[in-house]
């Protein structure tokens, strides 16, 4: 269609309206709208509607009140934002740190074989999580032997326990796993920001008689604030989707032992689809979708407000 | 002075070694484990598949008698479509933003890259409707549909980013050349994006490949399954079938590894040349 609009214009002598542009942004904007934005926007409003004969009934704000307001829908609410808020720190805590002391590491100039621990650091992150998560379950089973065989084997095999199963260990194995696989998404943005730092900086900085460990600190980080700030907000964000696919594979859609692993991807997809006793609610779906998407936009407005904007006051 | 540095270089290959040991090991577990007899894989996980203990009893399985190879053509034709689409598609719009001024192109590119900070899946109740709807539902096209839309924004990114640095001089060489826009983009600008592809090729295509949420929402018939949502299901289905289970899991590792190691040289390239910044 757009096509022969194009070829109309170079026949007629007035000024040539520039279809082309609309050639090249038309089916990006289309199929990002259609498919992206709009279930989006339509989610939200369906949050604001309750099953009724033949079709949604407006009821307003309701459904919210129900999610914030009826235990049954808080407290597992409540219980799936906090191990998410869990899953969160604990990967700011251990996964970004660990990622930028590799990258650190990987960036030393004099380094032979980058390229390798590169692609191995990056290979975990390459897989399914469902095979990520078969992995590590057969490897932490008790039945295989593989994990307590291992420590008998350092001599703390009395410390082994079958940590998925247990309701105070689980939801921190699910995460070390999780740190397991992904740990090499930062790692490549930290090693891309840190080979970027100017050859001339970091040999100003060795002239004024700092080391390797001080320049990275005092010059190389400084530098690189912005890719923290980046990273932040990607782990803020996939903790709260992402982490659904490694739990429903090691731990099912309940999110077990008794909800322990519990965050709102897997709930979200329970309280849309049902699952075992419980019936599905498309209404209730969308508003678990809506809040989670609240919750986002505040992470991404904090991010976007605050941290980036102070950030590039350091950035040169 | 050079002792000093000799002896912190080894040190900095210990840690990366003991790190790359902790990334292999449990890959390599399933690999080894995978070629051995059911006895062998209980009773002696950790040895290598030798002699007695070979058996390829898995492979034969799961590559004849069940529907993984079909799982395996559904997830290569979904990633492939899905990644051309989005490289091209994002190479289009990336390039009519970063070459021409309209109305309204602020407003647009902000919108188009919107879709990062935003996951597609909060629209997944809506998504499901509208993919039923139009008659989508267990098919292969709306998985295709849906990994296009959600990898858009972040190509848009990256490519709007590399394509703003690289200099308007070739570009407008060629339209002295009397080359219409088309020809400049596929002649001009695709052969100078080269170097940030990779980059875009790998962050999209991961999240495609093994994704879960959609294949299991949208498309959890039998005849529309992916890799990973088949091996999902199988590995309920025949736990005790452990040979079954394991070669399974080493046949759906491999696509991945294949396109990681066609692309891993470009990778680190395209995100340095200033693809990615905070």
């Amino acid at each position: 269609m757009a096509n022969t609009g194009s070829v109309s214009s170079e026949q007629t002598h007035r000024r040539p309206v520039r279809w082309y542009i609309l050639v090249f942004l038309a089916p990006a904007t289309l199929i990002y709208t259609i498919f992206a934005i709009y279930p989006i926007i339509e989610s939200l409003r369906l949050s604001l509607y309750e099953a009724g004969d033949g079709g949604g009934v407006f009821v307003g704000l309701a459904n919210y009140a129900r999610l914030f307001g009826e235990p049954l829908w808080a407290d597992q609410f409540w219980n799936a934002f906090k191990n998410n808020i869990v899953l969160f720190l604990m990967h700011m805590l251990i996964q970004n740190p660990i990622a930028l002391a590799l990258a650190a590491l990987l960036s030393v100039p004099t380094l032979k074989g980058a390229a390798t621990y590169r692609t191995i650091f990056f290979l975990p992150t390459l897989l399914s999580v469902v095979v990520v998560g078969f992995i590590w379950q057969l490897i932490l089973s008790p039945l295989w032997g593989v994990s307590p065989a291992f420590m008998n084997w350092l001599g703390i095999g009395s410390f082994f326990k079958p940590w998925l199963g247990l309701e105070s260990s689980a939801l921190i194995t699910v995460t070390l796993i999780s740190i397991w696989q992904y740990v090499g998404i930062p790692l490549m943005l930290f090693y891309a920001a840190l080979l970027n730092v100017p050859e001339e900086t970091i040999e100003a900085a060795r002239i004024d008689g700092l080391n390797g460990w001080w320049i990275f600190w005092k010059v190389k980080l400084p530098l690189i604030l912005p890719t923290l700030g980046l990273v932040g907000i990607l782990t803020y964000i996939g903790n709260f989707t992402a982490s659904f696919d490694l739990i429903y594979t090691l731990q099912g859609g309940l999110a077990g032992p008794d909800y322990s692993t519990d965050v709102m991807g897997t709930f979200l997809f329970r309280t849309f689809f049902g699952f075992q006793a419980q019936l599905g609610d498309v209404y209730m779906g969308a508003t678990v979708a809506s809040a989670l998407f609240f919750i986002i936009l505040i992470g991404v407005g904090l991010y976007l407000f605050g941290v980036q904007r102070r950030l590039q006051r350091y950035d040169s | 002075m050079l002792v000093k540095q000799r002896i912190s270089s080894v040190g900095i290959h210990a840690v990366l070694i003991a790190y790359s040991v902790l990334a292999l090991f449990p890959l390599a577990l399933i690999v080894l484990n995978s070629f051995k007899t059911r006895k062998a894989i209980f009773r002696d996980p950790t040895g290598l598949p030798l002699g007695e203990s070979f058996s390829a009893k898995g492979y034969d399985s799961v590559l004849s008698n069940s529907d993984f190879p079909l799982y395996f053509g559904n997830s290569l034709t979904v990633t492939v479509v899905s990644l051309v689409l989005i490289l091209l598609l994002g190479a289009m719009a990336s390039h009519a933003l970063s070459e021409y001024r309209f109305p309204g192109d602020t407003f647009l590119g902000l919108y188009l890259v919107l879709g990062i900070m935003v996951p597609i899946r909060l629209g997944t109740v809506a998504l499901l409707e509208l993919i039923v709807s139009m008659g989508l539902a267990n098919t292969l096209t709306a998985l295709i549909l849906v990994y296009t839309a959600q990898g858009l924004p972040i190509a848009i990114f990256i490519f709007t980013e590399f394509l703003r640095s690289v200099s308007k001089e070739i570009k407008d060489s060629a339209r002295i050349d009397g080359l219409s826009e088309y020809r400049i983009f596929f002649e001009v600008v695709i052969p100078l994006v080269r170097p940030v592809i990779a980059t875009v090729a790998v962050f999209s295509m991961i999240p495609i490949w093994n994704d879960l949420w959609f294949p299991l929402i949208l498309s959890p018939g039998e005849e529309s399954r992916t890799v990973t949502l088949g091996v999902q299901q199988f590995i309920g289905q025949y736990t005790v079938n452990w040979g079954a289970v394991l070669a399974s899991l080493s046949v759906a590792i491999l696509p991945v590894l294949v396109m990681y190691v066609i692309f891993s040289k470009q990778l680190i390239r395209g995100i340095t040349a200033g693809a990615v910044k905070g």
